[in-house]
């Protein structure tokens, strides 16, 4: 097991090392630069001396080995764009807060609803209350969620006046001067978010909830008598874990880095606009930065999954 | 002994009805056909695809044609020649609509149809072969799961610009992970099955054991994930176009559409944002019912 992990950890520096490579030398090779876009109006000296200031009139080769060495030490180097030019670790941890906040309470309640809903629709299978969680779960994944953001904004927000209550429940923040923990501010972000999962989570759920209840072993506990309770507890949730846990755990990196729609609309102060704005401002720092937070995210979620498969799983051998 | 008595004597004799002759496809259609949701989903895509099809014979404007007449709104029904009244730029915003249906449908089928043509020939490989080609693949896909696939579409779409083609050529880049994976697994499961191996021992080569064996049990999950692609492709679509990078003016666009109309008029002229939220969840909606029910017809073990 130890071995596997570390096997793994490798591995995923390996990728983590190709994609910073390919992301590197693809940005640098486009034409245009951080300084050279829009109408900025350098004259040549001045934007010379600009890129003599961050490096970047040095040869590609050369500036990519200088990242590898400070990224290294976490140190991804200073934002282009962004005011102030701050570290671009500084950036991400001041935002990624914000946007950890709502993602985690968005898994929060879709996982929690969408699996109460999967199991309870597929206990019930075909009867009206299936059918209305099955037609519920449809629509969740029927509308973009910047669409479904603007429409509660509109309703809760200018009709119903939540923007403008001062008066907010709020648990404040666990660090001076840091987001607050809890606050309705994050109700409209959270639901708006968690519509999608939740709906995916209740389908998945559902499909493979019946699908173990129609298995050989259910039909054995039922004639030793065994309780429904223990029936889908001991026996099927756990089986029909296997495969929810190949579909579901992959949501959770996307939820956590935040959903650059979601944070636009509700005008959240998140990591998610990096992902655009770093990109139109040819901010080569913070595009590394993100680019190696998200694949590091991804490679030890698709581990943690591959590691709990042994553990729901004891037929399942790493 | 005597004949028990209540077992009729003509149980013997052979049905008289004509024999219907049962084929797998003409199985599934039929479940098709019972399944009430997937129909009413099969009937909005076509309405759909023909309104695409034919919008420049229906639409009563082209969706370029800017109006400067004193009766123009951007109010609907106020203005008879314009019944859902004028966009934020003066253009009749029913023929907008209208153009728009083309425009998500094109990038809808267009995406997933090259995602599909990347993916599932390279995860067919990979998952029949093995082996080093598939430890290549599998890298492969290890680096393309690593990047961001927003900030990668959004990458490649400033340097390749905007339009309806670019679109649609970044969004099948960013997407053909997903076909690879399934039709992997797939191939995976199935090349150790006994049929297989009883082609092999009749002496059947490679392709013929890939492409009359294997694939013919493979296609209806990856025809079901294609179902479901389709609606992704269309989000993804209007996702950019709401961003303002995805389709340029003055192609009509559903999600540009919603995008624009979520300006500052919303409170006012909230169905500039509405109707094309609609089309689209439509649209969606149409798909998911197609999906659903290509899904339960074609996995008979999976109906009730």
């Amino acid at each position: 097991m130890t071995g596997y992990i570390i096997r793994r950890l490798i591995a995923l520096l390996l990728v983590m090392l190709a994609v910073s490579a390919i992301v590197f030398f693809l940005m640098n090779a486009v034409p245009g630069g951080p300084f050279s876009l829009g109408e900025r109006g350098y004259t040549p000296d001045a934007l010379a001396n600009l890129e003599r200031k961050y490096g970047l009139d040095k040869p590609v080769t050369e500036r990519y080995i200088n990242f590898l060495i400070s990224a290294v030490q976490l140190d991804f180097g200073n934002s282009f764009a962004v005011a102030g030019s701050p570290p671009v670790t500084a950036v991400i941890l001041r935002t990624w807060p914000v946007t950890l906040h709502i993602g985690l309470y968005t898994i929060i309640v879709s996982f929690g609803f969408g699996l109460v809903m999967g199991t309870f629709a597929a206990y019930h299978r075909n009867s009206w209350v299936d059918n209305l969680i099955t037609f519920l779960a449809t629509l969740g994944i029927t509308l973009p969620n910047f669409i479904i953001a603007t429409f509660l904004l509109i309703i809760f927000g200018f009709q119903a006046g939540w923007g403008e209550d001062q008066k907010r429940w709020i648990i404040g923040p666990l660090i001076p001067g840091g987001s607050a923990i809890l606050s309705w501010d994050y109700f409209l972000p959270v639901i708006t978010y968690a519509l999608a999962p939740l709906a995916l989570v209740a389908r998945y759920t559902r499909s493979s909830v019946s699908d173990a209840l129609g298995a050989d072993y259910v039909r054995t506990a039922r004639a030793k008598g065994l309780s429904d309770f223990t029936i889908m507890f001991r026996h099927v949730l756990r089986n029909a874990a296997i495969p929810m846990v190949t579909v579901l755990l992959p949501q959770i990196p996307n939820l956590l880095t935040g959903s650059l729609f979601i944070e636009v609309v509700y005008g959240i102060p998140g990591l998610g606009k990096f992902f655009v704005t770093s990109i139109f401002n040819r901010d080569y720092p913070m595009i590394m930065g993100l680019v190696l937070l998200v694949a590091f995210f991804w490679g030890i979620t698709y581990l943690i999954t591959d590691i709990l498969y042994t553990l729901i799983d004891p037929r399942v051998r790493l | 002994m005597e004949a028990n008595p209540t077992v009729p004597p003509t149980r013997l004799t052979p049905p008289t009805a004509p024999v219907v002759r049962r084929t797998l496809l003409g199985d599934a259609i039929r479940r098709f056909r019972r399944n009430r949701l997937a129909m009413v989903g099969l009937v909005i895509l076509i309405a759909f695809l023909l309104v695409g099809v034919l919008a420049d014979v229906i639409s009563p404007y082209r969706y370029d044609q800017v109006f400067f007449t004193k009766r123009a709104s951007m109010l609907p029904l106020v203005d008879p020649t314009h019944p859902l009244g004028l966009d934020n730029s003066s253009r009749d915003y029913l023929s907008r609509l209208i153009y728009g249906a083309r425009t998500s449908l094109t990038v809808g089928m267009l995406v997933p149809l090259i995602a599909f043509a990347i993916g599932m020939p390279l995860g067919m490989l990979s998952g029949f072969r093995g082996g080093w080609v598939d430890f290549t693949i599998q890298r492969l896909v290890d680096i393309a799961t690593a990047i961001p696939p927003l900030l990668f579409a959004l990458f490649l779409l400033s340097v390749v610009g905007s339009g309806v083609g670019n679109v649609i050529f970044v969004l099948a880049i960013t997407t053909w992970i997903e076909p690879l994976r399934l039709t992997r697994a797939q191939f995976l499961a199935y090349r150790e099955k006994e049929f297989v191996t009883a082609a092999r021992a009749l002496g059947a080569s490679d392709w013929q054991i890939v492409f009359n064996h294997i694939l013919p049990n493979v296609l209806s999950p990856l025809l079901v994930a294609f179902t479901f692609a389709i609606p992704l492709a269309i989000f993804a679509e209007a996702g950019l176009s709401f961003l303002g990078i995805g389709i340029t003016e003055p192609t009509a666009s559903w999600g540009k559409m919603v995008g624009s109309g979520i300006g500052n008029t919303i409170r006012v002229y909230y169905h500039l944002a509405l109707f094309p939220t609609l089309l689209v969840a439509l649209t969606v909606l149409g798909f998911s019912f197609v999906g659903d029910g290509l899904q339960e017809a074609l996995d008979p073990n999976r109906s009730n």
